[in-house]
Formats: structure tokens, C-alpha cells, sequence
């Protein structure tokens, strides 16, 4: 990215949202923050806060009771919890799903989901099925399958909190490799604070039910990162801090 | 592979076969015994046919016997009526299950009426079928679509709604139309359940047909029809014969689309066995 790498409108901006389930339970409550292009935000949270709800809304698959969400929906990312691969599709023809679903060229869905393919580092399992493959690799799909449309934003909900650690931290740089490549808005939902503080430009902490953000961090570390940042003394600092808030949040 | 690894193969195919074969030998065993030794309540030796009398009775045709190729026209015959029955009931059922999974109003009006379809006994509804229908080929058919529906569609629909909440949010995501999401989600996500309800049904479809002609004793000569006319003339080698034969017609059925739906789905889908 050339300059100034974020932009002056947001891609994607929460006003005030809140949000009651028909059955009573409130979700959220007076959540605003917004997302410019070439920021990474992480929301972290306790689990049944809210996070995912936030995201839905975001993508238009929920609606806010309160507030409200402004974002370009034809072309957002979500990568969600599971990979959500369509077990009867090759892998090659999972990643070409939503250009399909666009009525894409035949051409240029070939060549996007070659590209997609190799960004993620599938290639070579075009023509496996997903139960053959592991869980880091069924989410490296996941994520291909989203980037071959090239969305301006991009939403994570806890993509990679069912890997085992060491996946995990590869996918994160391979996260923030794609992030840099894209230069998407990114905002990605966590309860990792190493997570968090390793991928973003900023951390939100949203507290228990009803959630809403009860702090902000700024993340200081020039991009790209290395893996070692995570042993960093300013690192370890500011996972304090946000474990603290978190711990607030909590109670 | 080499050689010796597929004669091991092969050996243990051959393997499987072997416990059922003694089962039959011993099963085939006890009916000689039964046969030569068996009495009736009333003290008399029992009228059932030896088994070796009844193979030449399917192949060659007895002292008494009709020739082989009646009972092989009569098997050909039911065939045909449970084949024809089961497509019919094939398309219906899909296409009612299809209906049924787009709209709730359409479940709630239509599903009492496919559980009754499965309720009522059909050895009465015949006699009533052929007397609206007549007795030929349509109104054995129509037997068949009526005894083999239900599984079809009961399976079909479990199937189009095993599509998993985030995989539709997939499809909504990106404002996917109703046929997209039917054709690309739901229909590929319901074959499994699909041909295991066409399994299910095949074995029906023939026993509706042998039902059928057995109830309608005009019109074509099938092995229902043939079953009857044995019983009636008290000849229990051919009627066994009949019996056995349309056992196998179910068997051959059920194991083609056993087959073809493994074919279409086993480089995904896991069977539970």
C-alpha cells in the first residue's frame, strides 16, 4: 500500500447499535465504531457477548432492533466460525462457490480462484473433498473461497479458535499476509487477546451481556509482523491491559 | 498392487460369502427334514414341496409343472409394473417433498396426507382400485406409486432440510435466488437421505406389485397373479418358486439403488454402517 493506507470514509460503521432478541435477551447495546480500509479491528470479548451478532448484523444476515450499520452489502467477506466448506464440492469448486453465485465469467472465475488458491497455499488439493482435509486446511478454503471476490470488507467471527495453537499462529500471519496483500477492512471477532493484539491496528474489549465496548486500544507495531512480536515487552504490556479491561468486562 | 495382495483380496471377498451360504445350507437342511418327517395338526405329512423340486420346477418344469418361461413372463411382467410404479413414485415424491420444503403452509397441508397414504391398508384399497381403474397394468402401477410414496417423500424432505444454518447463510450472503439455493444447497445436500428413501421404496414397489396382481385375478398374468392361481390349484412347488423369485426381484432393486446412490455420493458423503 502506497501513503496514507487508511481511507477518509469508513467501509464499514457501526452507529449506535443495539439489539433484542425476540425472546428478550438483549445482545448489544450502544455499539458505534467504524472500519476503514487498511485497518484490522479485533473485537474481543467474552464468549455470548455479542461478538457474532455484531458480525451478522454487519452482513446484513441480522438486523439491528436499534441504531444502525452502514456498509456496502453486496460485496462483504465473512469467514465464519466453521470452515462451512459444501461437503459434496471438490475444494476448487467450494472457492469458486460465490463467483458462481455472482454469475462471474467462466473465464475470470477460473483465473480469481487460481489466484485465491495460491494466495492461501491449496494448491495442489483442487480436487480433494473437505473431509480430506485438516481443519487449518478447510479454513485456508474458507478464506480463499471468500477472497476470490475480492471483498472491500472482510468479517471474521472466531475463524480460527477451533485449531490447535501452532495452526493458529500460522494462520494468523497468513491472515495479516493476505491482509497487506487485499488491503481490506478488516474486522475480525476473537476471545484470544495474543489473537488480537498480534493481528490489529486497534482492539475494541466488549463487555458481557448486553455487549458493548467498554474499551479501545490503539496497536502501535508496524506491519508486516514477525512471529516473535508475540515475545515483544510493549506486547506483553498491552495483552495486560486489555486482559484487565477484559477482566472488567467480565464481571 | 501387486499379485499376492489381490489374490488376498479376493480371497476375502470370497470369505463374506461363505457364513451366509452355510446359513442357507443349513436353512435348505431343515426344509428336507421338514418336508420328508413334517406333519400337519391333523396328523397328515405336511404338503410341502422339497427344494429340489421346486429349482426344477423354475428351471425345467415338473411332472405337472408349466413350463419355465411362464413363470420367467410373469417375473418380466411384474418387473416392468414395479419399475414403471417406482419411477412414477420417484418423480412424485421428490416433487412433493420439494414443494414441501418451500413453504410451511405446504408441509402442514399435504404431510397428514402422505402419512395416511402410508397408514392405509393396502390389501383393501385394491379391490377398490380395481374396480375404478379395472385390472391392467395402470391399476397395478397405481399400487405400486401408493405403497412406495411415503418413504420417498419423507426421506427426500429430511434430506432438502439437513442443509445446515450457516451454509444457508452462506446462500443468503450472497442473495442467492430460491432455485440457486434448492439446486446448489439443498438438493445436493439431500441425495443421501433421496436414495436411501429410493431403496426403501423399491422393496415396496415390487411387493405392491405382487399384491396387486394377487388381488386382481384378470388381466395380465404376472407373479402375483400366477402366486394365486398355485394356491389355488394347490400346487406349492411352483408357488414357492413364484415367492422366491419375487423376493429376488426386491433384492436386485433395492441393491441397484443401494449402488447407484453410493456411486453418486460415497466420494463425500460418510455411510453410517
Amino acid at each position: 500500500m502506497n501513503g496514507d493506507p487508511t481511507s477518509a470514509t469508513p467501509a464499514l460503521r457501526f452507529d449506535r447499535i443495539g439489539k433484542i432478541f425476540p425472546d428478550g435477551t438483549e445482545a448489544l447495546t450502544d455499539v458505534s465504531f467504524e472500519v476503514r480500509a487498511g485497518e484490522l479491528i479485533t473485537v474481543v470479548g467474552p464468549s455470548g457477548c455479542g461478538k457474532s451478532t455484531l458480525l451478522r448484523i454487519a452482513s446484513g444476515l441480522d438486523e439491528p432492533t436499534s441504531g444502525s450499520c452502514h456498509v456496502d452489502r453486496q460485496n462483504v467477506g465473512y469467514v465464519f466460525q466453521d470452515a462451512t466448506l459444501l461437503p459434496w464440492r471438490t475444494v476448487g469448486r467450494n472457492i469458486e462457490l460465490f463467483a458462481e453465485l455472482h454469475d462471474m465469467s467462466a473465464q475470470q472465475r477460473r483465473d480469481r480462484t487460481a489466484d485465491a488458491i495460491d494466495l492461501v497455499g491449496l494448491s495442489g488439493f483442487e480436487n480433494h473433498y473437505p473431509r480430506q482435509l485438516s481443519g487449518g486446511m478447510r479454513m485456508r478454503a474458507s478464506l480463499a473461497r471468500s477472497l476470490v471476490m475480492k471483498p472491500p470488507v472482510f468479517l471474521f467471527d472466531e475463524p480460527f479458535g477451533a485449531l490447535d495453537e501452532i495452526t493458529r499462529e500460522r494462520l494468523n500471519s497468513e491472515t495479516l499476509r493476505l491482509f497487506l496483500h487485499e488491503g481490506f477492512a478488516g474486522l475480525f471477532i476473537t476471545h484470544s487477546i495474543t489473537e488480537a493484539v498480534f493481528l490489529s491496528t486497534k482492539v475494541h474489549v466488549m463487555s458481557g451481556r448486553p455487549g458493548t465496548i467498554v474499551g479501545s486500544y490503539d496497536i502501535p507495531f508496524d506491519y508486516p509482523r514477525q512471529e516473535d512480536l508475540r515475545f515483544d515487552s510493549t506486547f506483553a504490556e498491552l495483552s495486560g491491559e486489555i486482559s484487565l479491561a477484559l477482566r472488567g468486562a467480565h464481571a | 498392487m501387486n499379485s499376492s495382495e489381490a489374490r488376498t483380496r479376493l480371497v476375502d471377498r470370497g470369505a463374506r460369502f461363505i457364513p451366509p451360504l452355510i446359513v442357507l445350507a443349513g436353512f435348505t437342511g431343515l426344509w428336507y427334514l421338514y418336508a420328508l418327517f413334517g406333519l400337519d395338526e391333523n396328523g397328515r405329512k405336511t404338503a410341502l414341496a422339497y427344494p429340489h423340486t421346486v429349482v426344477s420346477e423354475f428351471f425345467g418344469g415338473g411332472p405337472e409343472g408349466e413350463q419355465p418361461w411362464q413363470l420367467l413372463s410373469a417375473l418380466g411382467l411384474t418387473f416392468v409394473v414395479a419399475l414403471a410404479g417406482l419411477v412414477i413414485a420417484m418423480v412424485l415424491g421428490v416433487i412433493f417433498a420439494t414443494l414441501m420444503s418451500q413453504a410451511d403452509w405446504i408441509e402442514t397441508s399435504f404431510y397428514p396426507y402422505a402419512v395416511l397414504l402410508q397408514t392405509v391398508p393396502i390389501l383393501a384399497l385394491v379391490p377398490l382400485i380395481g374396480l375404478l381403474f379395472g385390472f391392467g397394468f395402470n391399476a397395478r402401477i397405481l399400487v405400486c406409486v401408493i405403497i412406495s410414496l411415503f418413504p420417498i417423500i419423507t426421506n427426500t424432505l429430511f434430506g432438502l432440510k439437513s442443509a445446515e444454518g450457516p451454509q444457508h447463510d452462506l446462500f443468503t450472503l450472497h442473495q442467492a435466488s430460491r432455485w440457486t439455493r434448492l439446486t446448489k444447497l439443498q438438493f445436493p445436500a439431500a441425495l443421501p437421505a433421496m436414495f436411501t428413501g429410493f431403496q426403501i421404496s423399491s422393496g415396496l414397489s415390487v411387493i405392491g406389485a405382487i399384491v396387486g396382481g394377487f388381488f386382481f385375478q384378470r388381466g395380465p398374468r404376472d407373479l402375483g397373479n400366477r402366486i394365486l392361481l398355485y394356491s389355488n390349484r394347490l400346487r406349492p412347488a411352483e408357488m414357492i418358486a413364484a415367492v422366491i423369485l419375487s423376493a429376488l426381484l426386491g433384492v436386485v432393486f433395492f441393491q441397484f439403488f443401494g449402488w447407484v446412490g453410493k456411486r453418486l455420493t460415497s466420494s463425500w458423503y460418510k455411510q453410517v454402517r
